[in-house]
């Protein structure tokens, strides 16, 4: 217990230490870089130093308190930042949930039928390198055909179909390998015992592969909260923080500092995914023995 | 013991998804619609080329005052994205209308796109080439040797069709550098000339402190050539409606019509109160400031107003001269924007005129010959 308790806090120095050092080494630059850049050819090798350019830590976050206009009733920049990162961390977990469905699914068929993985999983791997910005406008035309009754799609569950479409593939990988993780010794066993295929799944394999499927969920948050972003960019779904990302950066010349706040929020935001998904791992720690530590 | 405080904690990262996911399902829902559903109004989805900014500061006008709900309509406004295409949006039945430069959905139209422009709200070009005072560049002739920015993506025709007509050769009296959408390039020097919308990217400028000066940027320090003048402007923002809906259908072509009138009652909204429809736009959730978007309301009327056939009628020079640059104007990859002269179905004045007329009758200003533009202080960053 003194031992983790130890580490834990070593981890948290050894966080805290790189992200001073990187804010540290932003001034440095800053303070010391090339004013104008400096470059060969016409190729600038190092970025310029003006305050359009690389704006101050200070600057920016004096900005995120500051009101985003001069509008009365004007929110502070954090606090849209936030809203905006609530916004977009929701339509990610929606995806990683329909992403973790499709994928244990397909894991599932695969185990089952050794034809079905041998036919499945090269379209798998085919799936991951269709570009997103081309998949984007697509999802967004087929959704908007669909409408039953008073039910009409709107563009953020494109956007979660979207972060699905990123998170499913870890997941299926992560579960096909997990589930066909126990030694042929442990099958047998139950094969000995005249147990079915499905109590094998819940009682052996489903057991065995929280240590693979874990790390598949973390990859799998991680790709979806991309895949959310990415696609709020590229449909300009309101609410979100790839929108406000966009809508920062118009402004990149004029107010320069602002358009760090939601580059910092989808950090964040991919923080406290990760954070979740860790938190989904403690309820599951005794069935994690073999995992490495990650 | 220790079993129940992990399920505790896996209750607790459950619980903390699921409110998660019930937020992404309220808080993404607020869309800008007219909120009274009362059954006798009709649905209209109007399609925008970008975000809610004062560029159509004329249709949230409409929204807000309840022109759209005066003519029976319940509209909702859907906004653009950098992958939305208003006019494929608007041929694959998901908007009724759609707001597209006339170019763009022309080269959609010749690719089977089967739309028509109903309206030709903005009756000049915004766009303009602007280069600081000591470059000197003040013609599209002065641009030869210099390094030019322009977006691409089809928006740098005019720019092409200008360098021609001045007998440069944009391949090679010119080092064209494609341009983000912001200024940066420009002000760092990178470029010479840099490619900006009058009511956007040129404010965007004089919303940034001078490291010379310590002051914004002053309009005294640029130069803007301006495609108006230099006689290869296109047509910009116009109603663009369904060609196949519009020769069949009684009932689409009756709220062509409606929608037409409350848009133009919009417009005049903005042209009469340009301060409010700023500030209507700004309520709808736009990010850019509020002095941005006042700027932006003025210089979007100055391309409105006057509009001597009235607003919307679509002028057969301007259309001709807009078809023209099209059909000449080669970008750096050789091509042009449509390779033969648009059908008859491209444009049609029926449905304007019609809405003109019913608003005439209510002695309504569709013209706005008296049009002033007013003065407005851009605020650094355009807060």
């Amino acid at each position: 217990m003194r031992r983790t308790a130890g580490k834990r806090a070593r981890a948290i120095a050894l966080g805290t230490a790189g992200v001073l050092l990187l804010a540290l080494a932003w001034e440095l630059y800053k303070s010391f870089g090339p004013l104008a850049g400096w470059g060969v050819g016409g190729v600038l090798l190092l970025p310029r130093t003006d305050d359009i350019s690389m704006p101050h830590l200070g600057a920016m976050l004096a900005r995120t308190a500051e009101p985003l206009t001069s509008a009365a009733d004007s929110q502070p920049v954090w606090l849209i930042v936030l809203l905006g990162c609530v916004s977009s961390l929701g339509t990610a977990f929606l995806g990683l949930l329909i992403g973790a469905v499709v994928g244990i699914g397909l894991a599932l068929v695969m185990l089952r039928f050794r034809v079905a993985e041998a036919a499945v999983l090269p379209w798998l791997v085919l799936s991951q390198t269709v570009p997103l910005i081309a998949l984007a406008p697509l999802v967004v035309t087929w959704g908007g055909q669909l409408q039953f009754g008073s039910f009409s799609w709107q563009r953020w569950m494109s956007v979660a179909v979207i972060a699905s479409y990123l998170a499913f593939f870890p997941v299926a990988i992560g579960a096909l390998r997990g589930f066909q993780s126990p030694e042929v010794a442990h099958t047998e066993l139950m094969h000995s015992y005249a147990v079915g295929w499905w109590k094998t799944l819940f009682y052996l394999r489903l057991p065995a592969s929280v240590p693979y499927l874990l790390p598949a969920m973390r990859l799998g948050a991680a790709s979806a909260i991309i895949g959310t972003v990415v696609a709020e960019v590229s449909t300009g779904t309101e609410g979100g923080i790839g929108r406000l990302i966009i809508e920062f950066a118009q402004s990149g010349s004029s107010d320069p500092a602002k358009a760090y706040s939601p580059i910092a929020g989808a950090v964040l935001m991919g923080l406290a995914a990760a954070g979740i998904v860790s938190i989904m791992g403690l309820a599951l720690s005794r069935y994690r023995r073999n995992e490495a530590q990650s | 013991m220790k079993p129940s405080r992990r399920v505790v904690l896996g209750a607790a990262a459950m619980a903390a998804t699921a409110a998660l996911m019930l937020s992404a399902c309220s808080t993404s829902t607020p869309s800008a619609s007219s909120s009274a559903t009362s059954g006798a109004l009709t649905p209209v989805k109007l399609q925008l080329q970008w975000f809610a900014q004062a560029q159509f500061a004329g249709y949230y006008a409409a929204l807000k005052q309840g022109y759209f709900k005066d003519e029976g309509l319940d509209v909702t406004i859907l906004e653009g994205g950098t992958d939305i295409v208003p006019q494929t949006v608007l041929a694959n039945n998901q908007a009724d209308f759609a707001i597209a430069w006339v170019p763009k959905a022309l080269a959609s139209r010749e690719q089977g796109a089967g739309i028509t422009d109903v309206g030709q709200i903005y009756q000049r070009s915004g766009t303009l080439q602007v280069s600081m005072k000591k470059a000197n560049i003040t013609s599209a002739a002065d641009l030869k040797g210099k390094k030019v920015g322009n977006w691409g993506f089809g928006n740098e025709f005019e720019l092409f069709a200008g360098m021609t007509k001045a007998k440069l050769n944009p391949a090679k009296d010119v080092t064209l550098v494609q341009q983000n959408f912001d200024e940066s390039a420009l002000l760092s020097g990178d470029i010479d000339a840099a490619q900006a919308m009058v009511y956007n990217e040129y404010a965007q400028i004089l919303e940034t402190k001078n490291p010379a000066t310590g002051e914004l940027y002053k309009a005294s320090d640029l130069n803007v050539i301006d495609w108006n003048k230099e006689g290869t402007a296109m047509l910009q923002d116009a109603i663009w409606a369904n060609t196949a809906k519009l020769s069949s259908d009684k009932a689409y072509q009756a709220t062509t019509v409606k929608f037409l009138k409350a848009v133009i009652k919009g417009w005049i909204y903005a042209r009469d109160n340009p301060q409010k429809a700023a500030d209507i736009v700004v309520s709808y959730g736009t990010k850019l400031g509020t002095s941005h978007q006042l700027w932006q309301t003025n210089e979007v009327n100055k391309l409105i107003w006057p509009s001597p056939d009235g607003i919307g009628v679509i002028n057969a020079a301007d259309w001709k001269r807009t078809v023209g640059v099209a059909m000449d104007a080669k970008n750096l990859e050789g091509s042009t924007v449509i390779t033969k002269a648009p059908d008859s179905d491209a444009y049609t004045n029926t449905y304007i005129k019609k809405a003109l007329g019913e608003l005439k009758s209510e002695n309504v200003d569709t013209t706005g010959a008296n049009f002033k533009p007013i003065d407005v202080t851009l605020a650094e960053g355009g807060k």
